[in-house]
């Protein structure tokens, strides 16, 4: 019906302009008390009207476009049909792949600069935080908004530590991801068995209170000030700074005879990283074939179903939100090391979307995705800093249009299985 | 005196700042009534009503109008307008897709989609929060001069009469009118109301314009009460709402009302009988509480789970 599909498409243009126009046409400018109006420039005017009449246009031949393109996506997919591979070839190939990237990761930063060393340290700590966090909200599929605070934990843990005893990293690193499992395992144990969105809102709560609190007991945390001179991790008790800061301690590039430089602490605080992200990996990978971890994803799929056959909900939901925490444990004192210092401006409920975003990106579940989605949300806005006040506006974006077209994610999760051999 | 004066003042603010989070959390409370669903960006679409109101009386003041019942009339009607076709944007864009998968579907979508619209009006007008001038100015004061002075400004009146006005027209709206009527039906049982020729979708889209339209108003009045407005602001008001709306028991609207009340008298007497700074931490407790041990709230019903 070409007038209805017209009126449609009017009324669409409109609420464009409508929505488009005053916000981004229209700025406010503070001028001292006084507040004053101006235009914008002409092209964020002309983008705005363009921006109506696409609308307009694709909301007129609608049902043209829609179906063109569906016919060129059937045609692109029939092309590429292919046998699919026998999944224990599959298997074996993949793991050679994955064994060979980490090798790759392990001699990488000796020739590279110190930035990049640095950049990728960060990148492999969001790995950890996403792998946590899939087993959570991918596997077991319960939203954790709060996520960050479990991060928040662990990086306080070990500043604490260090602050008020002078525990080392080594001590501090299984006793963060503890005390961040406690955490995940005390707030877990009252609100799982809240329905899915309910939960999503609890733990947003929580994260928004460890995070207040944090903020406001000033005399154990320093409040917004934060907790600086952290410690850096010792390799067997040698230090990676040019002079020895603790008795008994000797100094790396002393005790082998080189020359002191910058790079060998962050290259070594990389390999700890690229180490305990591998950790994580193969322990979740673990997980995922056990037991537990067909339960988790029994009681994501169907939870009458699943409880109906016997499984404890409490003791499921419970071993998934307390695995993540303490991932999250993890991730969180290797990120208060890297910086040296932290506040809890690093813990806002942004980064928990950022997180979820990876995992929501790369594919719920699926390992592999979610370390190449954090790789490439932590690395992009990096490549392309004259776009970074962007970042967030795609993000945004983007988990709105992963739900909508693709919601399994980039890369989705194959299922574990086992095939017979095909009996000749 | 003096102490009951102080109580009555937090009582006061409390009821203001309350009555205008029954606004917001009528947004909350009407959809997820009707499809289920945490909209989890409403408190942006309340942040764009702020930012509208204030360019619309901005521009009112370039072009030299003064008198105000015109300029805040001008203005609520603009942020109602632009903030109602951001609610039926925001639902055709991002939510009308992914009905009816998964639950936590939609709820990413809606996170998603609440980080653009952040982002969206951080990139168009600055981060930096912009003074909100406050136009209805002076009031009334009890108590002896020298001691505590109990206030109670014209502002406070004049959001608790929109309120009452908003609300009124609103349980009128819904019980009176064609497509309140449709709203009861489509809460009730939406595959049957679909069955007896109501069209879902065009109700759908209504329930979240007048919860973006009654969000505008909101942000007009908590923007003058404030005094400033920034991109972040609609977070943590629309985080409170929605507190509100669970409060009262979600799907309710008397309870969204009574909700919002309860948690602006709870936060203002936590920041006058404590300190200011434990307020969040106090509702948001509030929330984890309600939901722990009485998810359905105060006036909500029960939901009975099929297998």
């Amino acid at each position: 019906m070409p007038a209805q599909n017209f009126k449609h498409a009017l009324f669409c243009a409109v609420i464009t302009l409508i929505i488009a126009y005053p916000i981004l046409g229209l700025n406010l400018e503070a001028q001292g008390i006084n507040v004053t109006l101006t235009g914008a420039d002409t092209f964020t005017i002309v983008s705005v009207f363009l921006a109506a009449v696409v609308v307009f246009l694709f909301q007129l031949f609608r049902d043209n476009i829609m179906g063109s393109l569906q016919g060129a996506l059937s045609g692109l997919s029939s092309g590429s049909q292919k046998e699919p591979m026998a999944e224990n070839k599959r298997a074996k190939i993949e793991s050679w792949v994955l064994t060979g990237i980490v090798v790759l990761a392990l001699f990488w930063p000796f020739f590279v600069s110190r930035g990049a060393v640095d950049l990728a340290t960060l990148v492999l700590i969001y790995v950890m935080l996403a792998l946590g966090l899939n087993v959570v909200v991918g596997l077991a599929g319960l939203l954790d908004l709060g996520y960050v605070a479990f991060y928040a934990v662990g990086a306080y843990t070990f500043a604490l530590l260090s602050q008020y005893t002078g525990i080392s990293f080594w001590v501090s690193l299984p006793l963060g991801a503890l005390l961040a499992a406690l955490f995940g395992l005390v707030l877990g144990f009252p609100v799982l068995r809240l329905r899915g969105d309910y939960l999503a809102i609890v733990t947003l709560g929580f994260g928004e209170i460890i995070r207040i609190l944090l903020n406001n007991w000033t005399s154990l945390t320093g409040g917004p000030n934060g907790i600086g001179g952290i410690p850096d991790p010792t390799l067997f008790g040698m230090e990676f700074g040019r002079r020895v800061k603790e008795e008994g301690n000797t100094s790396f590039h002393e005790t082998f005879g080189i020359a002191y430089s910058g790079e060998h602490k962050v290259i070594f605080l990389y390999l700890i990283a690229l180490v305990l992200a591998v950790f994580t990996a193969l322990v979740i990978r673990r997980f995922m074939r056990m037991p537990v971890g067909r339960a988790w994803e029994a009681l994501r799929e169907d939870e009458i179903a699943a409880r109906s056959l016997g499984l404890s909900r409490t003791a499921v939901k419970l071993s998934a939100f307390t695995i993540g925490a303490f991932f999250a444990g993890f991730a969180g004192t290797v990120f208060a090391s890297k910086q040296g210092f932290i506040s809890p401006e690093s813990f806002v409920f942004l980064e928990s979307a950022i997180i979820l975003a990876i995992v929501v990106l790369g594919g719920m579940g699926s390992q592999i995705g979610v370390v190449l989605a954090a790789i490439a949300v932590t690395i992009l806005p990096e490549l392309a800093r004259e776009f970074s006040e962007y970042r967030m506006l795609v993000f945004g974006a983007a988990m709105v249009l992963m739900m909508v077209w693709r919601p399994q994610g980039l890369m989705p999760m194959r299922r574990i299985h086992i095939e017979l051999n095909k009996q000749d | 005196m003096q102490d009951l004066l102080y109580f009555f003042q937090q009582l006061i603010n409390g009821l203001t700042i309350g009555s205008t989070y029954a606004l917001i959390a009528i947004g909350y409370t009407m959809v997820y009534g009707i499809i289920g669903m945490i909209n989890f960006a409403h408190g942006e679409i309340y942040m764009i009503g702020a930012y509208t109101a204030l360019i619309a009386i901005t521009g009112l003041a370039t072009l030299g109008i003064a008198w105000l019942p015109l300029v805040l009339l001008v203005a609520l009607v603009c942020a109602m307008i632009v903030s109602s076709s951001m609610g039926w944007a925001v639902e055709r864009v991002a939510y009308r897709p992914v009905r009816g998968r998964h639950r936590l579907i939609p709820l990413i979508s809606a996170i998603g989609m609440s980080i653009f619209l952040q982002n969206y009006v951080h990139l168009a007008q600055g981060s930096r929060n912009i003074g909100f001038p406050s136009l209805i100015q002076g009031g009334f004061t009890f108590g002896s001069e020298g001691s505590f002075q109990m206030s109670l400004s014209y502002m406070q009146i004049t959001i608790f009469i929109t309120t009452l006005i908003c609300m009124t027209a609103l349980s009128l709206f819904i019980s009176r009118s064609r497509i309140g009527r449709a709203c009861r039906a489509v809460s009730q049982d939406l595959g049957m109301a679909n069955l007896l020729g109501i069209d879902t979708n065009r109700i759908i889209s209504a329930t979240f314009v007048i919860g973006a339209a009654l969000a505008a108003v909101a942000g007009l009045l908590l923007g003058m009460y404030y005094g400033s407005i920034d991109p972040l602001f609609g977070f943590i008001a629309g985080l409170k709402a929605f507190t509100a709306a669970v409060l009262g028991g979600i799907g309710s609207i008397p309870g969204a009302m009574l909700g919002g009340l309860i948690l602006g008298v709870a936060e203002s007497m936590t920041s006058g009988y404590l300190s200011g700074e434990y307020k969040d931490v106090v509702s948001f407790g509030l929330l984890i509480l309600i939901l722990l041990f009485k998810p359905t709230g105060l006036l909500g019903k029960p939901e009975v789970e099929k297998i």
